[in-house]
């Protein structure tokens, strides 16, 4: 992405620069309309559960930090402990990524590189993924991976959603690009096809995989429909699944400790989308979507 | 489009692009195969086969009143998250392209709720708006506006609207950002060297050229809508109170998965990927356009 660099004379035909204060104002309350709702939960992970039901939840946090620990430890009445169901989000978000971007690398250097029958028929095959998201076939898929003994393992979880196409078709709009130049020297230093795709295409789109891995952590993180559907052991409930479960309760349900969970849930798709915004920001409006 | 430099073989691309084929073929052609096929055919009551009955599946489920309402309804819910979640977005996105002092800053607080899933913005809300702890919920109550989401389902709807919205809007200012940016500065320097103010700039110089962006972004907004905000509904109110948010998604999982009725869940399956085949043709058929330009 071009970050627009104002150039010199123009910022100079712009009289005396004055604080935009509009901007600061608007954009202050965009800041605060994300920041405030995370704070709450945040501040409400540090209070006491009973007070909280009471109808005492305050912006103010104390210093009791007590309910990270007891969730990671126990969980809530009825869930798996916390860093069991991180854990296996974090093991489904990491299988559906890479998976994801291996299969998209192979499949589309395969369609790119090579002239072979059926060729367009398997880029088409693809393609229509695209338009088959899980949320318009549940049942049939449900039945599907009953018949693959898939339900309830997590080879369920995950490989069903590493088919990508929309990875794909990136990382094929990526190889077209590649000159040709590049190939044929590779092809003159005798490098076979295999080499090619190990010591120059992989290395020279390594912008691209960093992007697409934080788009697909994220959805696979994010999760919610499919292991809804395919996982109904405890041991398989992955973070989100579970912190539905903790406000599914209609009494007694333990406020501080469904904060301290949600605080939990959402940093690890915040981090890697923060450490890694440049390549990410980039990679998603190039390749849109 | 094509490359001019290629490699021999057909055997090795074979292999290559076997594993995404295979899971193509077994995960979303098969399920989507079945779904059609199970769409036209009725189970008899005991589950031991079933008779082809043609379009009787899809004449039952539109002469439903139910399900009538359920597209309505998710018409109404569609529009009104695209609506909220892209104004917003473009409106601090026309900002936070100003030349302003923490530009960088303001870019990174506002990009990442990208990273939270649909089911977390719902448990953030619930702690605004949830009647007995939510801060602005008891609020409302406290000082003469009833309000519970649980019992009364416009209020359900606003709620689930705004928790969907809210999630989407990081989203489409990276994209409304980006387009913003790739506006030669030229073209905005020339109108307001012809005096065009901001408002007015603003309507008649960018907002036009920001269209592509604008359709692109209304699009996938549309599906966002229809379809990844499954979670956020089903963690607030499952589709109530009564049916009040229930969406066409939400439908089909409850008349599927926990009212097992295979023929009409099928049905409304078939009638679903229409829609996505629909709206992914439209943004294909833009962006094709769009590239070759």
């Amino acid at each position: 992405m071009s970050q627009a660099v104002l150039p010199t004379s123009v910022t100079e035909a712009v009289p005396a620069r004055q604080i935009d204060w509009v901007a600061h104002i608007v954009l202050g309350l965009g800041v605060l309309l994300f920041a405030l709702p995370v704070w709450l939960v945040l501040a409400g992970s540090t209070q006491d559960s009973g007070a909280i039901t009471r109808g005492d939840l305050s912006l103010l946090p104390s210093l009791d930090l007590s309910a990270y620990p007891r969730v990671l430890t126990h969980g809530t009445m009825g869930t798996e402990p916390v860093w069991h169901m991180l854990l296996v989000s974090g093991g489904m978000a990491l299988a559906i990524a890479g998976g994801k971007i291996v299969i998209s690398v192979l499949s589309a250097y395969a369609v790119v590189f090579f002239r072979f029958p059926f060729r367009r028929t398997a880029f088409w095959l693809i393609f229509i993924t695209l338009m088959l998201p899980v949320e318009v076939r549940i049942i049939p898929t449900y039945a599907v991976m009953s018949d693959f003994g898939l339900i309830n393992s997590f080879t369920g979880l995950s490989v069903p959603l590493i088919a990508s196409a929309t990875a794909t078709l990136l990382f094929r709009q990526v190889f077209v690009a590649i000159p040709d130049e590049l190939v044929e020297a590779a092809r003159m230093d005798g490098a076979g096809p295999l080499r090619f795709l190990r010591d120059i295409l992989i290395p020279v789109s390594a912008a691209n995989i960093a992007a697409l891995f934080v788009i697909l952590f994220v959805y696979g993180w994010n999760q919610y429909l499919w292991p809804l559907l395919v996982a109904t052991d405890p041991g398989l409930d992955t973070i989100v699944i579970g912190i539905v479960k903790m406000i599914g309760v209609e009494t007694q349900t333990d406020w501080s400790a469904v904060m301290a969970t949600a605080v939990l849930a959402l940093l690890p798709p915040v981090l890697v989308v923060v450490l890694m915004q440049r390549w990410f920001v980039a990679g998603l409006t190039e390749g849109e979507k | 489009m094509e490359r001019r430099t290629i490699f021999e073989g057909w055997f090795l691309p074979a292999v290559l692009v076997l594993p995404q084929l295979l899971l193509t073929a077994f995960f979303f052609l098969w399920p989507a195969g079945e779904a059609v096929w199970s769409s036209l055919t009725r189970q008899d009551p005991f589950g031991l086969g079933s008779t082809f009955v043609g379009l009787d599946n899809f004449s039952d489920l539109f002469s439903d009143p139910l399900y009538v309402d359920s597209i309505i309804r998710t018409l109404v819910f569609c529009a009104a998250v695209s609506m909220l979640a892209m104004s917003i977005a473009l409106l601090l996105a026309v900002f936070a392209d100003h030349e302003i002092r923490g530009r960088a800053i303001y870019r990174t607080l506002l990009i990442w709720p990208y990273a939270i899933a649909p089911v977390i913005s719902a448990v953030l809300w619930l702690f605004i708006l949830n009647p007995q702890v939510g801060l602005l919920g008891r609020w409302l109550n406290a000082h003469g506006v009833p309000w519970d989401y649980t019992i009364n389902g416009g209020q359900a709807l606003l709620m689930v609207i705004a928790a969907s919205a809210w999630k989407q809007v990081s989203y489409n200012f990276i994209f409304f950002l980006a387009g913003l940016q790739s506006i030669p500065r030229a073209v905005t320097e020339a109108a307001r060297m012809d005096g065009a103010k901001g408002w007015h700039r603003f309507r008649t110089i960018t907002f036009p050229l920001l269209a592509p962006t604008t359709f692109f972004l209304l699009v996938v907004n549309l599906v966002y809508a229809a379809f990844d905000t499954f979670g956020t509904i089903y963690a607030l109110t499952r589709g109530g109170p009564g049916k009040a948010t229930e969406t066409l998604v939400i439908k089909v999982y409850r008349d599927g998965v926990v009212n097992l009725d295979l023929g009409s869940s099928s049905a409304q399956s078939v009638v679903l990927m229409v829609g996505v085949i629909a709206l992914t043709a439209i943004q294909f058929r833009f962006i094709g356009r769009r590239t070759n330009a």
